[in-house]
């Protein structure tokens, strides 16, 4: 009776450390947020917050920095399919042509998180600046004006969202293509399937675990960043996440900070689920 | 609904492939009759998988053609050929379910009326009411049903099997034979079957072809190749034979006489592979006979006489280890028909055969090596075994 009783307290005790974590660091903070999205906006930090549950602050927030919050989903999404499109057959070639030179590639696609994530931006921002290589190919080539540049344009941030968050693209979608049996695809030839048809109806959906972490990776950071929009772009191109990091840094409007910040969380976890619902395990399989 | 197909038989003309510097199939010629169910028998590690998929494709030779009926199909891409194979592994789509899996080639080639063609397959298999379950939710015989409707509902000019029934136990495995000798009939087309089980091959195929170290050693019907092995690797592979090794000195009428262990045999050179010079003499095991002594030896046979190492009950039949004088161990199977009474180990027995069941075959030395090495350990292992026996009787007395 004893024993059994102890087995069942065992599991929760375990739990115990990783829930007081999560209460700790994540639920209490949390409900701070959701709670300061709801304080009187006339307050200010000098003068202190009411609870008043201005859920006002929320419309008024949208109809202020509506542009900054759509351009952020449009940003991330198109850094997130960029980089599938790019990581995908990177991650093919590694997994399944690559051989020995595997974890050499493998090495070289994690080697630039091994720098900071701000000096890597702010080396974009050489590569792509008015005077550099980049911007003078372009140029002629006439795919740029004579007068045209890169920097502070929206192809900046994106090319540099894409490149800052495709490794989280490609090592997950690696992982999934490496454990694909190559024997499957030799039944699917065996069975009539062309090359393209092969890799539509069996290397494709055994390999959606790895896309849809890849995207969820890739596209849930890349929705709140802010630092490729501050360095790369202008006013014109800046996401939720500047604006929130203004709002609580420099503005000081904590309730509408925090009424940005929760929108963003709801929408992110909104599209996710979503998402997960289209494209998650259980069609994947 | 049987559609007729161009037939034709499936050629493979000096068949080679090289895997760097090891030739694992060499200058392969076969054929295989439309229509026949055929079986590619060896050893592991003989070539037959890799023979099989330069048939589906799947690896491209070094050497020679594959061609079926008058087309050259080498190097046609694996989706292009009317070739179906059911791989060892089974190889079936994780992600899709049994309906689907079946369905696949069908929707590859975009044939109408797919779900009535799938449903017919699945009940031939056996397998209506699976048709929404998912390969890792059906057992390994249900799998390998699967793998097998998935490549025949395609009605492939050659449906090739790998090993398909190795990964299943014994009882399953017997009842799969039975299967696909079922579904062969009911489906027709050719079936190339690759095994290194013996009985299985001989059971299913009416056509065999023993396959070693890359190349065909015999081709022929499951008796044919029994009754009248053509190597020593055959007659060793293929069921148990008893070779004694001797010379050929001479010749009586139709018989061909040899010499061996001071002894003298003879063979009708019908049932003789070669007429001269070193010859391996080959009696299989239930054809020869124990009496104890030589006035019961019947007429016309000839034998050997020696003492029982070992006896071993199989229920059917009681297999002897006969020891003979000259050193040669023989091993002989008795039928269990309740006429003759078991023979103790120690008792000293004459071992005949009818010369008719006798064959003879070319004694290659380097070949032997192998396969007198194999049996002489055999032998060994039985020799201890009765000694370890005749210990612990000498204990307990
Ligand atoms: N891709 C390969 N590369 C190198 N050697 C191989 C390859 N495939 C098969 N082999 C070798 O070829 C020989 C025959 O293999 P296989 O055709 O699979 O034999 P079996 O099916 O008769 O057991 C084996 O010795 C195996 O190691
Ligand atoms: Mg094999």
């Amino acid at each position: 009776m004893s024993r059994s009783g102890r087995g069942r307290v065992v599991p929760y005790l375990l739990l115990l450390p990783g829930l007081l974590w999560l209460v700790l660091f994540f639920l209490a903070p949390a409900v701070q947020l959701a709670a300061t999205s709801l304080y009187d906006p006339a307050g200010s930090l000098t003068s202190g917050y009411a609870m008043t549950w201005s859920f006002g602050n929320y419309p008024d927030a949208v109809a202020a920095y509506g542009a900054q919050l759509g351009r952020s989903f449009g940003y991330a999404g198109l850094a997130t399919l960029l980089a599938l499109l790019l990581g995908y057959p990177l991650a093919y070639v590694i997994a399944l042509r690559a051989g020995r030179w595997q974890y050499l590639l493998l090495v070289c696609v994690v080697a630039p998180m091994f720098t900071s994530f701000l000096v890597r931006t702010l080396a974009w921002k050489t590569v792509l600046s008015d005077g550099g290589a980049v911007v003078g190919l372009l140029r002629d080539l006439h795919l740029l004006a004579p007068d045209g540049r890169l920097l502070a344009t929206p192809a900046a941030v994106v090319t540099s969202l894409t490149y800052c968050y495709l490794p989280f693209m490609v090592l997950p979608l690696y992982a999934s293509l490496q454990r694909l049996d190559p024997r499957l695809l030799e039944a699917a030839g065996d069975l009539f399937a062309r090359p393209a048809q092969v890799f539509r109806r069996v290397t494709l959906p055994l390999s959606m675990p790895g896309v849809v972490a890849g995207t969820l990776l890739t596209f849930i950071p890349a929705t709140g960043d802010y630092v490729n929009a501050e360095l790369l772009g202008t006013p014109n191109e800046y996401m939720v996440g500047n604006v929130i990091d203004a709002a609580f840094l420099v503005r000081l409007d904590y309730p509408q900070g925090a009424a940005l910040s929760v929108l963003l969380m709801v929408a992110i976890l909104a599209l996710v689920i979503g998402w997960l619902r289209r494209a998650g395990p259980a069609e994947a399989g | 609904m049987v559609v007729e197909e161009p037939s034709g038989a499936l050629r493979l003309v000096g068949l080679s492939k090289r895997f760097g510097a090891v030739t694992v199939v060499d200058r392969l010629d076969l054929t295989v009759p439309a229509g026949s169910f055929f079986a590619l028998l060896g050893p592991s590690g003989c070539g037959k998988t890799t023979t099989l998929r330069m048939v589906a494709g799947l690896t491209e030779p070094t050497g020679g053609r594959i061609l079926l009926g008058d087309e050259d199909i080498t190097r046609l891409r694996p989706y292009r050929r009317p070739v179906n194979t059911v791989f060892q592994s089974y190889a079936l789509f994780p992600h899709l379910d049994v309906f689907e899996n079946v369905a696949f080639g069908l929707r590859r080639r975009g044939v109408p009326e797919v779900a009535g063609q799938v449903r017919r397959m699945l009940s031939l298999v056996q397998l209506d009411g699976y048709e929404r379950h998912r390969p890792e939710q059906l057992s390994g015989g249900q799998q390998q049903r699967v793998a097998l409707a998935r490549a025949l509902v395609n009605r492939p000019r050659v449906l090739l099997l790998d090993e398909p029934l190795g990964a299943l136990d014994l009882a399953l495995r017997r009842r799969m034979q039975g299967e696909l000798r079922r579904l062969r009939t009911e489906v027709g087309g050719t079936f190339v079957h690759v095994t290194h089980d013996q009985e299985e091959a001989m059971t299913l195929a009416d056509t065999v072809a023993v396959m070693n170290a890359g190349r065909v050693e015999q081709l022929g019907t499951p008796a044919e190749l029994y009754e009248f092995p053509a190597t020593a690797f055959v007659a060793t592979f293929l069921g148990r034979s008893n070779l004694l090794a001797g010379t050929v000195n001479g010749r009586s009428g139709d018989d061909l006489l040899v010499e061996a262990y001071g002894r003298r045999f003879s063979v009708p050179s019908a049932r003789s592979r070669v007429d001269s010079g070193a010859v391996l003499l080959g009696v299989r095991p239930e054809k020869v006979r124990l009496v104890g002594t030589a006035e019961q030896v019947p007429a016309g046979h000839q034998w050997l006489d020696g003492t029982v190492t070992d006896v071993g009950y199989f229920g059917v039949s009681t297999e002897y280890s006969v020891r003979t004088g000259a050193g040669v161990e023989l091993s002989v199977f008795a039928a269990a028909d309740g006429e003759s009474a078991r023979i103790p180990a120690g008792s000293p027995v004459l071992a005949h055969w009818h010369p008719r069941h006798a064959f003879l075959l070319h004694h290659d030395p380097h070949h032997c090596l192998h396969h007198c090495l194999h049996h002489d350990l055999h032998d060994d292992a039985a020799a201890a075994a009765a000694a370890a026996a005749a210990a612990v009787r000498a204990g307990r007395e």
